[in-house]
C-alpha cells in the first residue's frame, strides 16, 4: 500500500484557477488514455482516406474502397432478386388455381403479394385491402367483376376504364338524369324501389311506380332480381354492400350522374410474377371464390 | 512533500506475481470445484437426450436457428423466455445469498476467470516449475534457447486450452459431432470460426496475461459485492490481535514478545492477486483461501494453534481481542438478511417449477386484425378476423379443432381450412386467419364491442386451450 501510494503526488499541482476557494488539478491524462485518443486519431485518418468522408464542392470524396450505401443497396436487391428468381419463374409457368395448394409457392404468393398489394394498391384500396367510398372492399364477399383466382388476374392485368390498356374492363351506366332519360320524379321512384330490394327504409307509395322504370331501364345490366350482372361489371343492388353508399342522397345523385370508377392496368408496370402474387394475395384476404 | 517539474504518472506497471504451489483443505476443494466446472464445461455438448426423430438429440443446446432452447426435458420456446429471465434472477439472488454469508465466495471459487486462471497458473507451473524456478525465469534478461523453449511449451499448452474452451462454446449451439466434423474439415460457418477465435484469445489472454488485473481493474462485481456483505459477513481476514507483532523467531530475539506471525511470507506467496492479507480486507481479495492454507501450514510446523489467517467476520474481531471465542459458523450464516434472500431465491425458483409444470403442449395467441374493425358481408352479416397463432409443442404432428363460445348467434371460418381443422407440424407454430361472422341484425352485429373466446383442441389427446378476445360490430 505505502509503495503505491509514493508513485502518486500526494500534494498535486492545480491549475491556479480558483472559483471560491475550489481549485482545479491539474493531473495529466493517464497513458493508456492517450495512447488511445492517438490511436483513434489515426484510425480516424485512414478511415476518411478509405471511405466517403471530406465534402468538397460538388459531392464529398469517395474514399479509396469505393464504398457506397447506394452500391450496397443494389447489391443486396439483386441479391434478393436472384434468391426470389425461381420462385417467381415457378409462380409464372404455374396454373393459377394450383398456386395457393402448393406448399411451397403458395406462402411465397402471399408474402410477394402482401409487399406489392402495400407498395401499389394500397394507396386506393387501403393497407387493409378495406377501399373507400368509390374504391371496392376487397375483403368481403362481393365482387363487381368477380372473385375467382383468374377474374381478379384479369382485372389486376388489364385494369378497369382506362384508355392504355384495349383488355381493360369496361363498364357503362347511362347518367339518366344528366342526360334527361329520366326526369326528376322519376328517378326519386326508382331509387326508392331500388332501396326496397335490400330492406333499406323507402317511401312505400312510389315502389311500384319505380319498379316499372327499373323494368324499363335498368334491368339489361342490374338484370331484373336486380343480382347484378359480371360480366358488365354491373353491381348486384340487392344486397347490403353500396360501393359510394346506399342512402337516399347518394343513390338520386349515382342515377342521376353515373359513375366511372378507374383502375389502371397492371401488366406494363409489374411483371407476371408480381401479378399472379397480388392475385394470390386478394384471393385469399377472406372474398375469394 | 514537494513538487517535482514532472508531473506524476497516472500509469503503474504491473507487478508480475507467480503464487507458489500450496496444498491443504481449501487448496483440494478448489482443485474439486475446478474439475466439476471445467467437467460440464467440455462434456456438456456431448451428452445426447432422445426426443424423437423430429428434434435434436443434444441434451443442452441453444437452437438460435430455429429458435428453441433445449435442457434435458425442457424445451424453450421463444414466448417463454421468461424462463431463462427467471434463472438469470435466480443466479443475481443466489449470488446476493452467497457473497451475504460467505464474502467474495464466488469470485474465489467458481468465477470462469478464478478457474481458468487457476489452471493456467496449474499448467504453467508443470512446465516452468514452481514460483522460485519462475521467477528466476522471469528474471533472466536473456532469451536463451531453454527460456524459448519453456515460453512455447507453455504458450502452446494455454493456446491448446483456450482452443478447446472456444470450442466447448461452440457446440453448445449446433449439434456438437456435427460441427466438430464441419470444424475440422473446414465447413463450419464463419460465425463459428470467429466466435472459437474471439474465445479462444480471450481465454489465452484473461488466463494467460492478463489475470489478476480483470478482477482488479475490469470486473464490476468486486466493487458491487462490499455492498452485500456486512460486519456478521465470513470472510478471509488476518488475526493481527494474534499474529503481531510478528517477527522471525530467532533465539537471540525474546520469543515470547513476538506475536504468532513469524513473516515467512507464506501467505503473499501462496496469493494470486499478490497481495498481502495481514494488510486486512481489501477490494483485490478474491477470497480463495490459499493464504489460509499457506499459513496453517507453516503454523502445524512451528507448532502454533491453526487459525492465524482463516475465514472469520468482522463483529467477531472484538470478541476475539478480548478473549472472547469467535460466534458459531451458523449464527454468521443464518441470519435475517440471507433468510431473505434465500426466501426470494427459493420463491423464483418455486414459481419456474410451477410454471414448466403447468404450461401447456399446446397453446394459442389471437391478434384481432384491426385494419378494418369489422367487414359487412353482402348478406348483410358481420365479420372479423383474427390472426390465430397456433403451437404444437408435441414431438409429432397434430390436428387442432378450432372453435368458439360467446354469441351463439356467431360461427367461425377458417381461410383455406372448410372444416375448421388445422393440422400443425411437430414442434411448431402455424399462423391461421380466422373469421368470425355474425348474422345481421343480431345483438353482436350491432353492439359496439362482444368478448368471445377462441378455443383449440387436439385430436388425440384432447388437450384445449383458448384465448379471450373481443368482436368489433358496426357500433349502431
Amino acid at each position: 500500500m505505502t509503495e503505491q501510494n509514493k508513485k502518486f503526488d500526494t500534494d498535486p499541482k492545480t491549475t491556479g484557477h480558483s472559483w471560491d476557494g475550489i481549485e482545479e488539478f491539474d493531473n495529466p491524462m493517464p497513458r493508456w488514455w492517450l495512447i488511445t485518443l492517438y490511436i483513434c486519431i489515426v484510425w480516424g485518418i485512414g478511415y476518411t482516406i478509405a471511405y466517403p468522408a471530406w465534402p468538397m464542392v460538388t459531392r464529398a470524396t469517395a474514399g479509396l474502397t469505393g464504398w457506397s450505401t447506394r452500391a450496397d443497396f443494389a447489391a443486396e436487391t439483386a441479391a434478393q432478386q436472384a434468391a426470389n428468381a425461381p420462385f417467381n419463374n415457378r409462380l409464372e409457368t404455374t396454373d393459377l388455381a394450383a398456386i395457393p395448394h402448393d406448399p411451397q409457392l403458395g406462402p411465397y404468393a402471399v408474402s410477394a403479394g402482401a409487399a406489392v398489394f402495400k407498395t401499389w394498391c394500397a394507396q386506393c384500396h387501403g393497407s387493409g385491402a378495406a377501399g373507400a367510398v368509390g374504391y371496392p372492399n376487397l375483403l368481403d364477399d362481393d365482387w363487381l367483376w368477380g372473385g375467382s383466382l383468374e377474374d381478379i388476374h384479369t382485372t389486376v392485368s388489364y385494369g378497369i376504364r382506362n384508355d392504355d390498356s384495349a383488355d381493360a374492363r369496361y363498364s357503362e351506366m347511362p347518367a339518366f338524369g344528366r342526360d334527361e332519360l329520366l326526369d326528376e320524379h322519376q328517378i326519386e321512384a326508382v331509387v326508392n324501389y331500388v332501396m326496397s330490394l335490400s330492406g333499406s327504409p323507402q317511401d312505400a307509395t312510389m315502389v311500384d311506380e319505380g319498379a316499372t322504370i327499373y323494368a324499363d331501364n335498368c334491368t339489361a345490366c342490374h338484370t331484373e332480381n336486380a343480382g347484378g350482372d359480371r360480366s358488365l361489371g354491373a353491381p348486384n343492388l340487392g344486397d347490403a354492400i353500396w360501393l359510394y353508399g346506399g342512402d337516399y342522397d347518394t343513390l338520386i345523385e349515382t342515377v342521376t350522374n353515373a359513375r366511372f370508377g378507374v383502375m389502371p392496368n397492371w401488366n406494363g408496370r409489374l411483371s407476371e410474377a408480381e401479378i399472379r402474387a397480388v392475385t394470390a394475395y386478394v384471393h385469399q384476404l377472406g372474398g375469394g371464390e | 512533500m514537494s513538487n517535482s517539474d514532472q508531473p506524476a504518472s497516472l500509469y503503474t506497471t504491473r507487478d508480475p506475481v507467480f503464487p507458489r504451489r500450496v496444498s491443504g483443505k481449501f487448496r483440494s476443494l478448489k482443485w474439486g470445484i475446478m474439475a466439476v466446472s471445467l467437467g460440464i464445461y467440455y462434456l456438456m455438448p456431448w451428452l445426447r437426450w432422445d426426443r424423437g426423430p423430429a428434434l435434436p438429440d443434444q441434451a443442452v443446446l441453444l437452437d438460435l436457428a430455429h429458435r428453441r432452447f433445449y435442457f434435458f426435458w425442457i424445451e424453450i420456446w421463444p414466448h417463454e423466455f421468461y424462463f431463462v429471465a427467471g434463472l438469470l434472477i435466480m443466479a443475481g439472488l443466489g449470488l446476493f445469498l452467497f457473497t451475504s454469508a460467505l464474502g467474495r465466495v464466488w469470485c474465489g471459487y467458481a468465477c470462469p476467470q478464478t478457474v481458468w486462471t487457476d489452471l493456467f497458473i496449474l499448467v504453467e507451473r508443470w512446465i516452468e516449475g514452481d514460483r522460485n524456478a519462475r521467477l528466476r525465469l522471469h528474471r533472466q534478461a536473456k532469451m536463451d534457447l531453454r527460456k524459448l523453449r519453456l515460453r512455447l511449451t507453455k504458450w502452446l499448452a494455454w493456446l491448446l486450452i483456450a482452443l478447446a474452451t472456444g470450442g466447448a462454446w461452440v457446440f453448445y449451439f449446433a449439434d456438437a459431432p456435427t460441427l466438430l466434423w464441419d470444424l475440422v474439415t473446414g465447413q463450419a460457418h464463419l460465425v463459428a470460426y470467429s466466435t472459437m477465435a474471439l474465445l479462444t484469445a480471450t481465454t489465452f489472454f484473461f488466463g494467460g496475461f492478463a489475470r489478476e488485473q480483470i478482477c482488479i481493474y475490469a470486473c464490476p462485481w468486486p466493487r458491487i459485492q462490499s455492498a452485500m456483505m456486512d460486519e456478521d459477513t465470513l470472510t478471509v481476514g488476518y488475526r493481527s490481535w494474534r499474529g503481531e507483532p510478528r517477527g522471525k523467531h530467532r533465539k537471540s530475539v525474546q520469543a515470547d514478545r513476538l506475536g504468532d506471525c513469524i513473516d515467512c511470507l507464506a501467505c503473499v506467496n501462496v496469493c494470486p492477486m499478490g497481495i498481502d492479507i495481514r494488510n486486512g480486507q481489501q477490494m483485490e481479495c478474491i477470497t480463495c483461501a490459499l493464504c489460509i492454507d499457506a499459513c496453517d501450514d507453516i503454523m502445524d510446523k512451528v507448532g502454533k494453534p491453526r487459525g492465524l489467517i482463516d475465514y472469520m467476520a468482522l463483529s467477531d474481531e472484538t470478541r476475539e481481542r478480548a478473549g472472547h471465542a469467535p460466534r458459531p459458523i451458523w449464527e454468521h450464516i443464518f441470519r435475517l438478511r440471507t433468510m431473505l434472500y434465500t426466501a426470494l431465491w427459493a420463491g423464483v425458483g418455486i414459481g419456474i417449477i410451477y410454471m414448466l409444470f403447468i404450461r401447456a403442449d399446446i397453446d394459442l395467441t389471437v391478434a384481432p386484425v384491426r385494419n378494418p374493425t369489422y367487414v359487412t358481408l353482402s348478406d348483410g352479416s358481420i365479420r372479423n378476423t383474427y390472426d390465430v397463432r397456433l403451437r404444437n409443442k408435441h414431438t409429432d404432428p397434430r390436428e387442432f379443432v378450432l372453435g368458439l363460445t360467446g354469441d351463439p348467434a356467431m360461427y367461425l371460418v377458417l381461410e383455406g381450412a372448410p372444416d375448421a381443422t388445422v393440422i400443425v407440424p411437430a414442434d411448431s407454430a402455424q399462423l391461421q386467419r380466422v373469421y368470425i361472422v355474425t348474422p345481421r341484425g343480431t345483438a353482436a352485429s350491432t353492439a359496439d364491442q362482444t368478448p368471445v373466446t377462441i378455443w383449440i383442441e387436439d385430436h388425440i389427446s384432447g388437450e384445449r386451450a383458448h384465448r379471450d378476445s373481443t368482436f368489433n360490430g358496426r357500433g349502431q
